[in-house]
């Protein structure tokens, strides 16, 4: 494979992974990283920090149409980003000690329980009584949004503040790890934890994301793990997927996303666990 | 002549529309450098389009690269496709860095004082690497 052949495979499959990536939620690095590695025999540090980088623009680029049609519920975001960036930090500096195959392990568990825990969820997701949280209720951090699927605003209120704000840390940890946007965490901190709606979730975990990766992004590349031949391909792919994707969600019915959602993680669950006892 | 419907929504603010605008901005910017500094690269050395062992030296471990400011900005100077690359990197970093300087300011103009705090410390949080350089393994 010539330099120009890698950069255009690369590329192609970056567009498949941010297109996935937008739709779910994701920032497409889950797809990415492992492509890159078993695929394309990148070296496991580049990879990362390429993804990690392409998570910034998918979250940015995606973001952005977020932003624009309300869906995204800004002061939540602001206010648990600051435990997404200090996970991050955290993750970033202890991925250059810590084995990658114990995390390897540990990440599919985590996603094989959020998968359960999805398919257990209530359905819908609208109009759901929640118990009041006086943090919630201090921070003003309920919000609403507009439901293309039912034409109309949908508002809601969030719970348990304190304990979303803990799995967002673990999420930031996760995601500065592995370079990853680790929505497949936020969602359902949010979903589920919280007690928001799918796609505001959705939406807020994207916007979130950005964030999440650059504070990760800037201890990778100040330590050299961001090889521009790699970052420039993958980040520029996956931005063009995300950009299809993006125009696609708002129209998605929330249970079409909730069951594609499901499968993803329990497919990558199971990509976790093999690569770590490969080692 | 959809988002001219949505943009006409009650509490559609400003500062999501300016949001989304920074954002948007960012990106395509950051990845047009990025994409110009690849092809200067592929310009500059015409043997990458047809050399497979050229390759190992990018994407397997010790492969050098522009990690700090300055190696960046010499190698602008000297107008070499990495560091325009790097440059494109380093900018899409910026934009969610930017993104919350913005809400900061606008939560600073509403007086919110928590929400104030709160942005202030992940911006803080996010220019930290930058700050201590390489650090660790």
């Amino acid at each position: 494979m010539t330099p120009l052949e890698f950069v255009l495979i690369a590329f192609g499959i970056s567009v498949g992974a941010g297109l996935l990536g937008a739709l779910l939620g994701l920032g497409g690095g889950v797809i990415v990283i492992p492509v890159l590695v078993l695929l394309l025999k990148v070296d496991i540090r580049y990879a990362i920090g390429a993804s990690i980088v392409s998570v910034i623009a998918t979250s940015s680029g995606a973001a952005a149409a977020y932003v624009r049609e309300r869906m995204t519920n800004l002061r939540l975001a602001m206010f648990l980003e600051v435990a997404t960036a200090s996970g991050a930090l955290t993750g970033a500096y202890v991925a250059g000690v810590v084995n990658a195959r114990w995390l390897h392990l540990v990440f599919g568990a985590i996603l094989a329980l959020s998968s359960v825990a999805m398919l257990r969820g209530g359905g819908g997701g609208l109009g759901r009584n929640v118990a009041p949280d006086s943090l919630a209720d201090r921070l003003r951090l309920h919000g609403s949004y507009f439901d293309e699927a039912l034409g109309r605003e949908v508002e809601y209120r969030v719970t348990r503040t304190r304990l979303g704000f803990a799995l967002m840390y673990v999420a930031g940890i996760v995601s500065g790890l592995l370079g990853i946007g680790s929505g497949i965490l936020k969602v359902p901190a949010m979903d589920l934890a919280m007690r928001m709606p799918m796609k505001a979730s959705t939406a807020t975990s994207n916007f979130m994301i950005g964030v999440t990766a650059g504070a990760g992004a800037g201890v990778y590349f100040m330590r050299g793990d961001i090889q521009p031949f790699v970052a420039a391909p993958v980040a520029a792919g996956v931005l063009l997927g995300a950009m299809v994707g993006a125009r696609l969600l708002g129209r998605a019915p929330g249970w079409l996303v909730r069951r594609v959602f499901v499968v993803v993680l329990l497919w990558v669950s199971v990509e976790m666990f093999v690569k770590g006892l490969r080692g | 002549m959809r988002s001219a419907e949505r943009s006409e929504r009650p509490g559609a603010g400003a500062v999501e529309r300016l949001l989304s605008g920074l954002l948007r901005t960012g990106v395509v910017a950051s990845l047009s450098v990025v994409v110009f500094g690849t092809i200067v690269t592929f310009v500059h050395h015409p043997g990458y389009l047809k050399l497979p062992p050229a390759l190992k030296g990018f994407t397997q471990a010790g492969a050098p690269c522009p990690s700090t400011f300055r190696e960046v900005a010499v190698g602008i100077g000297q107008f070499r496709g990495q560091a325009i690359v790097a440059a494109g990197l380093l900018l899409l970093i910026a934009t969610p860095v930017l993104r919350v300087a913005v809400s900061m300011v606008a939560f600073a103009c509403r007086k919110d004082r928590i929400f104030l705090a709160i942005t202030l410390t992940v911006l803080l949080m996010m220019v930290l690497p930058f700050v201590l350089g390489r650090v660790g393994l």
